[in-house]
């Protein structure tokens, strides 16, 4: 497919050197632009690898956490209520969200915080029975929960990266079928306009010495009586005439 | 050349995602059934504020695929919630819903429920993982 390209640029000796510094910068930040969409596509794959990994943990702890609960359950009895009336304002589990730099992208990364909660709620829990089963559950859930946020840290890293891959990506296209080509087709252009332009002075030049020629050569025939001498004279001023019509202040010569 | 101004200007913008991005504590939500909630509080994730909403939905079964979506747009609109954790099978009843997502923040995670291990082939991310692992290879 052929993009549209306008020639509405002026093709001077100037423009020729603008572009060319054009060009080699646009090279330049395609370069680089490739090289980082490499180094994120390369950690894209170790947080792919990783997130594989971890969600083969999930399944396992996901069981032993049940199976904790299952336990406490027929120990303590159903105390499901009770851990929804005891839930407050004030949480205890929470995560902490840092920006980490990964292959360039700040990637968000999350920790677990665990809050000493002083007060005894929770505690009072097991108080009827049951009170070492329900304590081993929550052990294995809050496991249970260290991998889930692994995970989860790894899955919002993942869908950023993906995110700005596809910039990257986007601008590195952009770069080479459209920019790149664009300013080549340019300097290309300014070239040939330039070449199309000395060509046209050249032979212009050719002209006005040639017909300068011809009209000093009737003079002299008019003067026949002169002899040929003068004639070889002639040709020598308009042989001179050719020379000096090449420098730039004959005023005969009209460009 | 670049000018100075559109630089610093550029680098404003970067130290502000980078501090868009910094929580301190932010909050674990769950949409589960009743066993994975009672043990994801008992773990001490639950939440409840001034307006009595809570970071926790027990789905049973009435709930109604609406009343999932309610709640998940709910959740994934707060900006205090950083992760939200959801049953596979939930997740399946919204499936649309979900894979329509496309925010990095909060964070979907589908985690399988005493009737319904965990069957990777349904997980939003994972079908996204082997597609893209497809077209990215190059």
């Amino acid at each position: 497919f052929r993009i549209k390209m306008s020639t509405g640029i002026l093709p001077s000796r100037m423009n020729l050197q603008l572009f060319k510094i054009k060009a080699v910068s646009a090279k330049k930040g395609f370069d680089l632009l490739k090289k980082k969409a490499d180094a994120l596509k390369k950690a894209f794959r170790g947080i792919l690898q990783k997130i594989v990994e971890s969600k083969a943990c999930i399944g396992e702890d996901y069981n032993e956490a049940m199976l904790g609960l299952a336990e406490a359950t027929f120990a303590a009895g159903d105390f499901s209520r009770a851990v929804v009336d005891h839930v407050k304002k004030k949480t205890p589990v929470r995560l902490t969200v840092h920006s980490d730099n990964i292959a360039g992208v700040h990637l968000p990364i999350f920790t677990l915080r665990h809050e000493e909660d002083n007060s005894d709620d929770n505690s009072l829990l097991g108080l009827t029975g049951g009170g070492t089963a329900i304590n081993k559950a929550r052990e294995k859930f809050t496991k249970f929960l260290k991998v889930l946020v692994t995970v989860a840290s790894l899955q919002t890293q993942f869908v950023t990266l993906d995110q700005v891959i596809k910039v990257t990506n986007r601008r590195v296209n952009a770069l080479e079928f459209v920019l790149i080509p664009k300013i080549k087709f340019t300097i290309d252009y300014i070239d040939k306009e330039l070449d199309e332009e000395s060509r046209e002075d050249f032979f212009r030049l050719k002209k006005v010495v040639e017909a300068k020629k011809q009209r000093q050569a009737e003079k002299y025939a008019n003067n026949d009586n002169k002899g040929k001498q003068d004639n070889e004279n002639a040709e020598e001023e308009v042989m001179v005439e050719e020379q000096d019509a090449f420098d730039d202040d004959d005023e005969d010569v009209f460009i | 050349g670049q000018s100075p101004r559109l630089f610093l200007q550029r680098e404003r913008e970067r130290a502000m995602a980078k501090r868009s991005l910094e929580q301190h504590d932010a909050l674990i939500a769950v949409i589960g059934d009743e066993d994975t909630v009672t043990g994801m509080l008992l773990a001490g994730i639950g939440n409840v504020d001034a307006r009595r909403s809570s970071n926790f939905f027990v789905v049973d079964s009435k709930t109604t695929p609406g009343q999932i979506e309610e709640v998940f747009t709910r959740f994934t609109t707060r900006n205090d919630v950083a992760v939200v954790l959801i049953n596979q099978y939930i997740a399946t009843m919204i499936r649309p819903l979900i894979d329509a997502y496309e925010s990095t923040a909060p964070a979907i995670l589908e985690i399988p429920s005493k009737e319904h291990p965990y069957d990777p082939e349904k997980d939003a991310i994972h079908r996204r993982t082997k597609l893209l692992l497809g077209i990215r290879d190059q």
